[in-house]
């Protein structure tokens, strides 16, 4: 690269800072608020006392243990789930591959763009029947199936770059599939499984159509207990920061770890 | 140590026949070599025997027991890749003990196996470090370290010295053929270089797309080709071959007329070369000799000089060029006119199919 | 050969291997997820059923897709969609590309800087829409009242006077960072060598992106727009937490039309009527994006 003159580098800087600046701005300011008082915080101010009060009440409620268990709950059994059927199938899919392969994933592709919306009125009355509605299991279930394509696709894209080699010579020294996918390819594509399994968190984590749907109260995860505060005897500007700061913060530095990763899991490897 | 028999084995992938029917015998003990151009599937015929292709028909043996259905996990077979295939996340000891901890053996058989191997490969100072960490050679150690803690029924190397420098190729070698005295080991190399073949195989198997063209020993497939293919892939530099027609016969074998008005006698059985029939002459580049009484002439038309011998190519009567190897210090030079005495024992003559005419006699190195 | 058949062009085959057991659990979920409810939708979708009145029974043909056309509340929600779709796409594209070029040149601080860029994709949307709602675009309590006031402008009641244009801000900011993540990682791949070359040929700034870096970025813009669109078509959380689809119908869209209509209104064959819609409009899209994948896709 050709070295920029002073005055355009420093331009440049500080366009991307505050470029950086106005995108982060909104949860600067949530930050923010939920450190100050109730009454400060329908105030939009700069001058207040700092406070950890609202988090000490957000976590005091009784009920939102109960909601960040469930978060948490679902989150991991979904992805727990997702990656133990798609670990076996993505392994198939980049050692063994035959005809079939390709229209197989790419037919795992389509399920994923079925719009959940079309589908929310069966789903929803397949719950009721089985008695799945509010409770965890369905959404595991659900979450499950919601990301078992993208994450098949992402494992694969990781698996596709191990050379055949290795796991030939695994077999040579008496690898069986067991130990060839669990001695050799795991430890070997330890980052792309473990950014897969984030991405799956933050799906999970984040998802908000079947989780506002599909509970009411005993499987309510965050998405749902934040949403909560949208009624209008809800308005407490500090809570509900306080609450979004705690229900954000682990997932944004989940992204933050494994933001290059996301972007081939995202776009299914069209994108690297 | 073990003994493999191959019977009419077959792979095809679709409608691409890779391997079109192989017979083959390897006896216990020996160092086999599989020889042949890019893809001629010596190494796809590698992969079938250590049951990393499936095989599409035909059987595979070792030591009587048919093997086709059997995975390579339980053929006791190791093989060195190519690319060495070390696991990059292991240790070099790791790396060598990986199969006897899948084949559960005990810690300390382990160790002992471990230290006996890195002690012959001289691997002892590296026992702890990662493959990246390696050179090339060592990488290379460890690939056959990996082979031979497990002390497999037979060896199996995919051009494993093909990733090599020249000078430590050399050095390999010679470390392969003493640990094949060493190990008393059957073992089974696949390479493309003939110069791997000759200096160390008992039995080099020349392929040529999908077919075995040749089985025999180094000698006696230097000096008994049975094929044009075999002739000209065997020997550096190539044999020259030059077509010719057959005179007539003569008590000493059969006698060709050369480019140029000459003619020379070639000691091969004549019953398949009528007098009038077109048919290949073959010499070996050695077996032509600088001579004023020489029955080729030609002009010299380059001349390479690799110090303790030299290779002048001359281009004969009729355009072909010959390669002749002279001693280093022969006076030619380019755009002279020679003329090229020629051995009779070490020409070859070959019918219109390709097919070598039988010497009279066998040279006593190949018997 | 041999470096070619063990490691590129051929897959290694083994003995044949049975891969049933390992890609069959996922194939069958898959399939059931996928098949039960797509026949389930479009059954119901000819059925009268509704959940509050259990009289109502039978086939009605299609009937509920004839009182959905004439409802005008269905093309409401389909326009309502579109404009959503189609300005968050613009915004986050065009916002995307130039973040993606002015995030890829070097200065101070970038890669904390990209950080806190990208940081709005991974918000739940329900806090997305609170803290906007209530922290922003809140006439009184909010940010840009108050910048307002300050400026001595009145203040904009986002929700009650823009109600779409606010869902619409709201969806761009979740999504831009998205855009800007995956474009930027594509502007990363081009080889800067043909950046020289451009300007060894005398292009400029303008020159080089518009001929250089827009063409590279092709590929990756259109799997955006894609991916994009899939996810916008079912906008559901933002629009449920802001506004519930007003004022009057204002900010319904396709998925609260039919959340509206399955779950408030108990309506399961209107519902599954809209359903259908929605699946045939994701189709179109889902199409082109697989379409495309394929033609990167190697096996």
């Amino acid at each position: 690269m050709v070295k920029q003159s002073l005055p355009k580098r420093v331009g440049i800087a500080v366009l991307g800072w505050a470029a950086a600046f106005v995108l982060f701005f909104p949860l600067l300011w949530m930050l923010l608020t939920s450190l100050k008082s109730e009454p400060e915080a329908v105030n939009p101010s700069l001058t207040f006392t700092p406070t950890l009060q609202s988090y000490g009440e957000v976590l005091a409620r009784a009920d939102y243990l109960s909601f960040a268990l469930n978060s948490v709950v679902i989150s991991v059994g979904g992805t727990v789930l997702a990656l133990a059927l798609a670990i076996p199938a993505a392994y198939v899919m980049a050692f063994h591959p035959t005809k079939r392969t390709r229209s197989t994933l790419l037919w795992m592709l389509s399920t994923k763009m079925l719009p959940s919306v079309g589908v929310l009125v069966p789903i929803y009355l397949v719950f009721r029947t089985l008695g799945l509605l509010d409770t965890r299991i369905g959404l595991i279930v659900v979450y499950t199936l919601m990301n078992l394509p993208i994450v098949v696709w992402m494992l694969f894209t990781f698996f596709k770059e191990v050379p055949h080699d290795i796991l030939e010579a695994g077999r040579m020294d008496g690898a069986r599939t067991g130990a060839e996918v669990w001695h050799l390819l795991l430890p070997l594509t330890l980052p792309g499984v473990a950014s897969t399994g984030l991405l799956s968190l933050i799906l999970c984590w984040n998802e908000a159509f079947w989780s506002l749907n599909l509970t009411s109260s005993a499987a309510a995860p965050l998405t749902a207990f934040i949403a909560s505060f949208s009624s209008p005897q809800g308005l407490f500007f500090a809570k509900l920061s306080a609450a979004s700061t705690v229900a954000v913060a682990p997932i944004l530095v989940f992204g933050w770890l494994s933001q290059r990763q996301l972007v081939r899991g995202l776009t299914f490897g069209a994108v690297k | 140590m073990a003994t493999l028999r191959l019977r009419g084995l077959r792979k095809s992938y679709g409608d691409a026949e890779i391997i079109k029917g192989v017979d083959l015998d390897i006896a216990d003990r020996e160092f086999a070599v599989f020889v042949g151009p890019s893809g001629c599937g010596k190494s796809t015929l590698l992969r079938m025997i250590a049951g990393l292709e499936e095989i599409t028909v035909g059987d595979l043996f070792i030591d009587g027991q048919r093997i086709n259905e059997v995975g390579p996990a339980d053929r006791g077979l190791a093989m060195v890749f190519q690319s060495y295939a070390l696991y990059p996340h292991m240790s070099v000891r790791d790396n060598m003990a990986f199969a006897l901890k899948l084949a559960g053996a005990s810690k300390a058989e382990r160790a002992a196996k471990v230290a006996e191997a890195s002690r012959i490969l001289q691997l002892d100072a590296y026992l702890d470090r990662k493959p990246k960490d390696l050179s090339g050679g060592q990488r290379q150690r460890v690939a056959i370290g990996r082979a031979i803690v497990r002390h497999p029924k037979i060896f199996l190397f995919d051009e494993p010295l093909s990733n090599l420098d020249a000078a430590l190729r050399g050095q390999m070698r010679i470390e392969l053929a003493r640990l094949h005295r060493d190990l008393n080991a059957t073992m089974i190399y696949v390479t493309h270089d003939q110069v791997e073949a000759m200096t160390m195989a008992d039995k080099i198997v020349v392929l040529n797309a999908g077919r075995i063209e040749q089985v025999g020993s180094p000698l006696e497939l230097y000096h008994h080709p049975a094929n044009l293919f075999v002739a000209g892939f065997i020997g550096s530099p190539r044999m020259n071959l030059l077509p010719v027609r057959a005179t007539g016969p003569d008590p000493a074998g059969v006698r060709v007329a050369l480019p140029g008005g000459g003619e020379v006698v070639v000691p091969v059985d004549g019953t398949r070369a009528a007098p009038g029939a077109t048919v290949t002459l073959g010499i070996r580049p050695e077996a032509l000799k600088p001579g004023t009484d020489g029955a080729l002439a030609g002009e010299v038309s380059h001349v390479e000089r690799l110090g303790g011998l030299t290779l002048a190519h001359v281009t004969v009567a009729g355009g072909a060029t010959v390669v002749a190897q002279i001693e280093g210090s022969a006076p030619v030079r380019t755009g002279e006119t020679i003329r090229l005495t020629i051995d009779p024992g070490a020409t070859h003559l070959f019918d219109g199919d390709g097919r070598a005419l039988p010497h009279r006699s066998r040279h006593p190195l190949a018997a | 050969m041999s470096t070619l058949t063990t490691s590129a062009s051929a897959p290694a085959k083994g003995r044949r291997f049975n891969g049933l057991p390992f890609i069959g659990p996922s194939v069958t979920v898959l399939l059931i997820w996928m098949i039960v409810p797509l026949v389930m939708t479009v059954w119901f979708s000819l059925q009268r059923y509704n959940l509050l009145d259990p009289t109502v029974t039978g086939f009605a043909g299609l009937d509920n897709y004839e009182f959905l056309v004439t409802d005008p509340d269905f093309w409401a929600s389909l326009t309502n969609t579109l404009v959503l779709v189609g300005s968050v796409l613009v915004i986050t594209v065009v916002g995307g590309t130039l973040l993606a070029v002015l995030f890829d040149q070097p200065f101070l601080g970038r890669n904390l800087a990209r950080l806190f860029a990208i940081a709005p994709f991974f918000v739940m949307p329900t806090v997305a829409a609170l803290i906007w709602k209530n922290l922003m675009m809140h006439p009184i309590y909010g940010v840009f009242g108050a910048v307002a006031r300050a400026l001595g402008l009145p203040a904009i009641d986002w929700f009650a006077d823009y109600p779409l244009v606010s869902v619409i801000l709201i969806v761009s900011w979740e999504w831009l960072p998205f855009a800007l993540l995956i474009l930027l990682t594509a502007v990363q791949s081009l080889d800067r060598e043909q950046l020289e070359a451009a300007r060894m040929d005398g292009a400029g700034a303008m020159a080089q992106f518009f001929y250089i870096v827009l063409p590279h970025l092709s590929r990756a813009i259109s799997v955006v727009v894609m991916i994009e669109t899939i996810f916008l078509l079912t906008v559901f959380a933002e629009i449920y937490v802001t506004t519930a689809g007003g004022p009057g119908n204002a900010t319904t869209n396709l998925a609260f039309l039919i959340y509206a209509r399955a779950l408030l209104q108990y309506d399961v064959g209107g519902a599954s009527a809209g359903g259908v819609v929605a699946i045939i409009l994701a189709n179109v899209v889902a199409f082109f994006l697989v379409r495309t994948i394929a033609r990167r896709l190697e096996v």
